[in-house]
Parts: C-alpha cells; sequence; structure tokens
C-alpha cells in the first residue's frame, strides 16, 4: 500500500512539466489512492474527507520541484498530517502533559478515580488489570471496582486478575479488588445497582488508603439509554479524575457512532485502544479522535498483563498508512532475544563461524515472534508485496526437522556430509536426500557471505545496502524529533539503562 | 411488511425507535427514487459506511453502475432488488442452515477473536436448538481467560443443560476429548465447544486450534460438523484476515476443502451493520449461519439475506 502511494504521486507529479508545486489538479487522483488506503484501514469515510481536504490545503502551493522524489514528498505531508492529528507524538513532548503518567494524575486527599467504559467485548476488564499492573509497578495501590454486574462471570474475571496482578505481577504495592458477587443480575435486571456498588467502592478506597480506584463497569450500547443514563449517574456521583472509553482497535466504520455517543454522554478524558496486536491497520484511531478530540493514551498488545504500551502516533500513522511498523519489530526482537545471545552472534557472524545449531536457534527465535509472513509484514513496504503470498510454514518445519536429525560434527562442519550421511538425515526427517544436500548448500553458500560481509567495515556495510537497495528510503519521512532511527535508537538505551 | 420479520422484528421489541428510522433511512435512499449518479454514489457510501469494504463496494456499485448506464436499471427499488438477489446467490439457502450429523452427535466448534461474544452466542444456540427439541451438552474448552469457564456455567445453569469443563489452565484439547465421550454416552443431539478467544496473529494459539480440531475428529467421525467463527458487527477489514487464518487453522488434516464452515454475526442490535460478511463470503466463501441481536438467549436469529440488506441501508441511529 505504501509503494501504490507513493508511486502514485510520484507518477502524477512527474506528469507535471514546468509547475513547480503542488496543486489540487495534479494530486488528486493520487489523493484517491490515500481516500482508498484509510477507508481500507477502517477510517471512517467523513473523517476520510475531512483529513484529505486537510492535507491538501497543506500541500497545495508547496514547492516539490527541489525534492528528488516529490511522491515521497507527498506521502511525507499525508504521514505528517495524521501524526499530528493523531495527537502528535507524545514522547516529543512530555512536558504537555500528553504521557500516560499525567493520564492518571496523583491527587490529594487520594484516592484518583479512573472509570473504563465502552461497548461490550472491547477488553475493559483485561485493560483495568494492565492499568493495575502499570500503577503497580509505579509504586501506587489500585483498587479495582467490579461495577459490571451484568455479564456472566464477569466479577470473577476481575477478581482473578487482580489476584494474578498483585501475585504476579512486578511491584510492591497492594491492589484490592471491591465485589457485591450477590448483586448480579441478568441482563437488564439491575440497571442502576452498579451507581451504589461505585459508591461503596469508593468508600472502601478510602478506608483502605488505596491512592487508584479503577471502575470496571459493563459493555453496553450506547444506544441502551438506560445504561448510558447509569454511567452519568456514576460519573455525577463520583467525579471521576479520569474517564477512559475502550475501544478496539479492530472496529470498523460504526467507532465514529458509539465514540460520538459515549463521548455526548460521558465526555471522556482518554482513550485506550486495544487487540493492536492483531494486523489490524487500526484506522478507528482516526474516527474516534476526530469525533471526541480525546488522546489516546495507552495501546493494549496482549493478553498478559504486562501488554500495554504507551500510545506513539507515529506508529499508529504508518500502520494505517500500510508502512509497516520498524519499531515493534524491533520490540519484538528484544523480548525474544537476549542481548548476550546477540553479542555472541553478532561475533560468530563477524569471524565466519557459524554452524547449522545456531543457524537453527536463530530460525526458532525468530518463529517465536510469530509466523513469518506476519514478521515481515512490519517491515516498509515488504507487506502488500507479500499480500498474496503464501510463506510456507511446512518447509520450515521440514528444516528444523533435518537440522534435529544430524550429529553434533554435522551441525558444526556441514561440509561432511556425504552421501550415506545424507540418505540418514534424509530417513530421520522424513524429508528427501535432494532437500538436505539443497539445505547444505544453502548453509553454504549463506555463511561464505557473512563471512565476506563480516570482512566489510561497519560503514562500508551500510554502503553496500544501500547500494543493493535494501534499505528503503525513508528520509523523506523524518520528521523533526521523531524519526524513526533516532527513536529506536533512544529505545535501545533506555533497553540497556 | 414482509420485509420486517427476523432481524427487524427482533430490533421492533427492544427498539421500537431503531426500526422506524430504519425504515425512514430505506425509504428515503431507495425506495421510490429515480436512479441517477447522484444516487449511486450516496449507495456507494453507504456501503462504505456499513464496512463493506473498498473493494467488494467497487465491485458492487460498477455493475449497478454499469446496469443503470445501459438501462436495466432505472430505480432505487429496482437496486435494492439486485442487492437482495446478489446476497441470495451469495448465501443460498442450504449454505445457511446448520448441518446436522447423520448419526450420533452434532458437534459445534465455536472459535473467534477476544471479546466477540463467543460464549453469549453459545448460550444463543443453545436456547435455538434446545427449542427444536434437541438436546444440548456445552464443552468449556476455553481453559485460559479468567472467569470464562465459570461464565458458561452461569449460562448453563440458566439454560438447564450441563456442562463438561476442565480446570483453569489445563488443556482445552482434553476438555474436548472429555466432552465427545460424554455427549456419545449421554446421547446428546448436539455438542457446543467454547473456545478461548484469540487473535489470529497468535500461531502457537492457532496451532492449538488445529489440535483441537483433529482431536474432536478422532473421537466423533465427521466432527466437528460446524466450525463457526463468532464475528462482532462491528469489526472493520480486520474480519478478512480473521476468516481467513481461522479458515485455515481448522481445514481437516485430510487436507478437506472448508476450515470454517460459517459465521455467527453478533451484536447487531447495536448501530454496526457488520457489511464486512459480504467481503468475506466474497474471498472465502464462508456463509453466515446467525445473527444475534441482544444479551439474552432469545436474541438469536437464523441469518436472512433480506433483512440483512434492508438492515445496511438503514440511517445511522442517533445516540439519543
Amino acid at each position: 500500500m505504501f509503494e501504490r502511494l507513493s508511486e502514485g504521486f510520484s507518477n502524477a507529479l512527474r506528469r507535471l512539466s514546468g509547475q513547480a508545486t503542488i496543486t489540487e489538479d495534479n494530486v488528486r487522483e493520487a489523493m484517491q489512492d490515500v481516500r482508498t488506503a484509510l477507508l481500507d484501514a477502517d477510517v471512517h469515510r467523513d473523517v476520510v474527507e475531512q483529513f484529505c481536504s486537510s492535507v491538501m490545503k497543506d500541500a497545495v502551493g508547496q514547492d516539490v520541484t527541489k525534492s528528488l522524489r516529490p511522491g515521497q514528498e507527498m506521502i511525507g505531508i499525508v504521514y505528517k498530517r495524521l501524526v499530528e492529528v493523531l495527537g502528535g507524538d507524545a514522547s516529543v513532548e512530555p512536558t504537555l502533559g500528553l504521557t500516560p503518567d499525567g493520564t492518571i494524575p496523583k491527587v490529594a486527599p487520594p484516592p484518583t478515580i479512573v472509570m473504563m467504559c465502552g461497548l461490550q467485548g472491547s477488553g475493559k476488564t483485561t485493560t483495568c488489570g494492565k492499568i493495575a499492573a502499570y500503577l503497580k509497578k509505579r509504586g501506587r495501590s489500585v483498587m479495582l471496582a467490579a461495577a459490571d454486574l451484568q455479564r456472566p462471570a464477569a466479577v470473577e474475571q476481575l477478581q482473578t486478575v487482580a489476584r494474578q496482578v498483585q501475585d504476579e505481577m512486578p511491584g510492591s504495592a497492594m491492589v484490592h479488588c471491591y465485589a457485591e458477587p450477590e448483586k448480579v443480575a441478568e441482563y437488564g435486571k439491575a440497571v442502576g445497582v452498579a451507581v451504589g456498588v461505585c459508591q461503596r467502592a469508593l468508600a472502601a478506597a478510602i478506608k483502605a488508603g488505596v491512592d487508584t480506584l479503577i471502575l470496571d463497569t459493563a459493555g453496553r450500547l450506547h444506544i441502551n439509554d438506560d445504561l448510558m443514563n447509569e454511567l452519568q449517574a456514576v460519573r455525577k456521583l463520583l467525579n471521576p479524575h479520569q474517564i477512559f472509553f475502550v475501544v478496539d482497535s479492530m472496529t470498523g466504520q460504526d467507532a465514529v457512532n458509539s465514540a460520538k455517543s459515549f463521548h455526548e454522554k460521558l465526555e471522556f478524558d482518554g482513550v485506550i485502544m486495544t487487540k493492536f496486536d492483531s494486523e489490524t491497520r487500526g484506522g478507528a484511531a482516526l474516527s474516534v479522535k476526530h469525533v471526541s478530540g480525546a488522546s489516546i493514551r495507552f495501546v493494549g498488545v496482549g493478553e498478559k498483563l504486562d501488554a500495554l504500551e504507551e500510545f506513539h502516533a507515529d506508529r499508529f500513522a504508518s500502520r494505517i498508512l500500510g508502512m509497516g511498523d520498524v519499531l515493534s519489530l524491533v520490540e519484538k526482537a528484544q523480548t525474544e532475544v537476549s542481548e548476550r545471545d546477540a553479542q555472541e552472534m553478532q561475533a560468530k557472524l563477524e569471524k565466519g563461524e557459524l554452524t547449522l545449531d545456531d543457524f537453527l536457534k536463530q530460525m526458532k527465535t525468530l518463529r517465536r515472534m510469530g509466523p513469518m509472513k506476519q514478521l515481515l509484514g512490519l517491515l516498509p513496504g515488504v507487506g502488500s508485496a507479500l499480500k498474496d503470498v503464501n510463506i510456507d510454514e511446512g518447509q520450515l518445519d521440514r528444516v528444523e526437522a533435518m537440522i534435529h536429525s544430524m550429529t553434533v560434527k554435522e551441525r558444526k562442519k556441514p561440509s561432511v556430509i556425504d552421501h550415506p550421511r545424507r540418505r540418514r538425515i534424509a530417513a530421520g526427517s522424513g524429508t528427501e536426500q535432494s532437500a538436505v544436500g539443497g539445505l547444505v548448500k544453502q548453509f553454504e553458500a549463506a555463511s561464505k557471505m557473512t563471512k565476506q560481509m563480516a570482512a566489510l567495515s561497519a560503514s562500508g556495510r551500510m554502503k553496500a545496502m544501500a547500494a543493493g537497495g535494501a534499505a528503503p528510503d525513508m528520509s523523506q519521512l523524518r520528521l523533526k524529533g521523531s524519526s524513526h532511527t533516532s527513536s529506536i535508537r533512544d529505545r535501545f538505551k533506555k533497553r540497556k539503562k | 411488511m414482509a420485509f420486517f420479520k427476523s432481524i427487524l422484528g427482533k430490533l421492533k421489541q427492544g427498539l421500537a425507535k431503531t426500526r422506524e428510522v430504519l425504515s425512514v433511512g430505506l425509504r428515503s435512499l431507495l425506495l421510490g427514487r429515480k436512479l441517477d449518479e447522484a444516487l449511486i454514489n450516496d449507495l456507494e457510501s453507504k456501503l462504505i459506511a456499513a464496512d463493506v469494504g473498498t473493494k467488494t463496494t467497487t465491485r458492487l456499485v460498477t455493475q449497478i453502475r454499469a446496469d443503470f448506464r445501459s438501462g436495466t436499471i432505472s430505480t432505487g427499488d429496482e437496486v435494492l432488488a439486485y442487492l437482495k438477489d446478489e446476497l441470495k446467490r451469495l448465501w443460498p439457502e442450504e449454505d445457511r442452515r446448520l448441518r446436522i450429523a447423520g448419526a450420533g452427535p452434532t458437534v459445534i466448534l465455536v472459535t473467534g477473536v477476544n471479546g466477540v461474544g463467543k460464549t453469549t452466542s453459545i448460550a444463543k444456540m443453545c436456547s435455538h436448538l434446545r427449542h427444536e427439541g434437541k438436546s444440548v451438552l456445552l464443552g468449556a474448552c476455553d481453559t485460559f481467560r479468567a472467569g470464562a469457564v465459570r461464565q458458561l456455567e452461569i449460562w448453563s445453569e440458566r439454560l438447564g443443560v450441563e456442562v463438561v469443563k476442565g480446570q483453569q489452565g489445563g488443556d482445552p484439547a482434553a476438555v474436548a476429548f472429555d466432552a465427545c465421550a460424554a455427549a456419545k454416552s449421554r446421547g446428546v443431539d448436539v455438542l457446543i465447544l467454547d473456545t478461548a478467544g484469540r487473535l489470529q496473529t497468535q500461531d502457537p494459539l492457532m496451532r492449538q486450534l488445529t489440535k483441537l480440531r483433529s482431536v474432536i475428529a478422532k473421537q466423533i467421525p465427521g466432527g466437528p460438523h460446524e466450525t463457526l467463527l463468532v464475528l462482532d458487527a462491528t469489526t472493520g477489514q480486520n474480519a478478512l484476515r480473521q476468516a481467513e487464518e481461522f479458515d485455515r487453522a481448522l481445514r481437516p488434516a485430510d487436507g478437506g476443502s472448508t476450515g470454517l464452515t460459517g459465521i455467527f454475526l453478533t451484536k447487531l442490535d447495536g448501530t454496526a451493520k457488520g457489511g464486512i460478511v459480504i467481503a468475506i463470503k466474497d474471498t472465502t466463501n464462508v456463509p453466515v449461519k446467525f445473527v444475534g441481536t441482544g444479551e439474552t438467549p432469545e436474541d438469536v436469529q437464523p441469518f436472512d439475506p433480506n433483512s440483512f440488506v434492508e438492515a445496511l441501508f438503514a440511517e445511522d441511529v442517533p445516540g439519543a
């Protein structure tokens, strides 16, 4: 998609003769592609229209003659605007109170009251647990209040989650759970009861002296007046310091409807996007932001209780435009590869001492990070190219089986593998002899290449890669203070500390 | 008013206002109007707003535009009829029926991503099947999410059916095994298996589904007879990936062609239209079998393409 977008603009602008600036006419067609990209990413159609016209306003009149790649220049404008609309990069301006730490302020007297709301199944209960873990890690005690009396076993779920946070998550602060299981009733029969539960939870939180009270409310439809009134009553009586609207990031066009209604009734302060590890392009973020104006604070990226990230507008923007998500890839790699392993591997690479065992280890690490296609999809430009390609994970299984069928000696020195050995390995792994031969040949070619690569100096390597066009040119996309590369580096530094 | 049965009838009970807006919306957009380019553009916009997706929308609208230009169709009513035909052709009646085993228990394996309403949908199917006079047994294979087994248990108590369960954190395949054995020995008509919600990107969890499937097939030949994907109607284009990946993970080991046999479309009582199921049928050929329209076990309907098309063009329901 990213390629198609940038190509579209390049073609449009190449056709310009003698024109030095972007006009509405000369990029109209290319803007159509931007529209399609945004719609495919689930951004609401009206939001798409407004966004595109605002981008045009930015772009018209800009001088692009100096740029070697006017198409990328134009994409840069789209991207930059998208980041702006999504709320800017919070990490650039921490003083504005945009960071999640400032999102859940400490108040005196405590507790800080946080209320969660949203549609059914958006992930409120899980997110409550994640926020509790987030606060616990920062030394803040939490009470979770089970105000969902409607969904069967919702109370039990929150109690279990609270216990898990208390027992398993880092930090020494206490995590409590307030619940009145006897108040649970069938759907529609306990409307309004949750208000009292929240009030009593607040009293319990004050008594326990906790720092933050989190209200887990029942999922509800934005068109159910009775249930929306119940939330309004909670808001009026408890006056929460923060109201979070929890949205499934796979939501489609309907995100504007629910966000609008919830915002009209509750004026929520922030948005939490959940299930972002679903490969979704996440256009709902733009829709919700557009209709509510509320900032996106957190992003849920997995089922584990620490799978909560601070929101980065640049990442969402890249994902929405189909530019891939290099940062996510880096982070995925960091969770799977220890620094020592990485250094060891690097040393071996440089000496050209890579064995089939190392290869196996690397392959396993890579596969632990997810299906190959998904990983490659995180790379800019690769995702769209791979859309219709089927990567045969079975092939990788067979390679693993072949290596497992080799002796230690064979793995260290694949050149010893002769015909009888090949026959044994093929039989042991259930593969063909030719496949074993192919693997050995490929491995030898690869290790020869790595030896050559290692011989080049670091800068030489970069040049070689650039010449080969292996690294996509993102230079046009670098924005002040938030370039991909610099933030990757910052992240590495942070982790090392 | 033959239109308003099924889904629309259900909506009528709880959301009288919605129904009014629905018919007004439909009428003002299509019925009794002459077709022109502006109306076709409106139509396109409605399809996009219903999450049908750009690709399928373009396909449908290009056809309508061509028919309009060649003079084959000239009114909004004809467009509605065309779309209804098109969708009925996409979803023939026999595709929408639940597959029932010739002999022995019918096994329904219920899957989906997190938070789509799998457990509630199972309660609905259970109630639906029992109305048809069938005996039902439930299997709680969601051993992962806190409270999931308890949630199914509460439903089973309310509905008066039994549930086979394992331990929290246990092996879901073991629960499936036990549930199949229990279904056979008790001679129940239908066994419905609940599974943990999983994103289609979680490879190990998707492989677990493959395993679940083969465990069931070994226990009950021909099973699972239905492998349903529960899909939240508010989902956007990601639903396509869900259908593709669940279909792939649930293909039988002998290389059969179908993994998923149907979709249970939930939360149609909100303002979302669930149009993505058209694109899903286009690309993966998986039909919709049921729709969920509320939180009680009675809020379930067999999928009806007619009411579905009409609902696509309903006005957005205002929040108040």
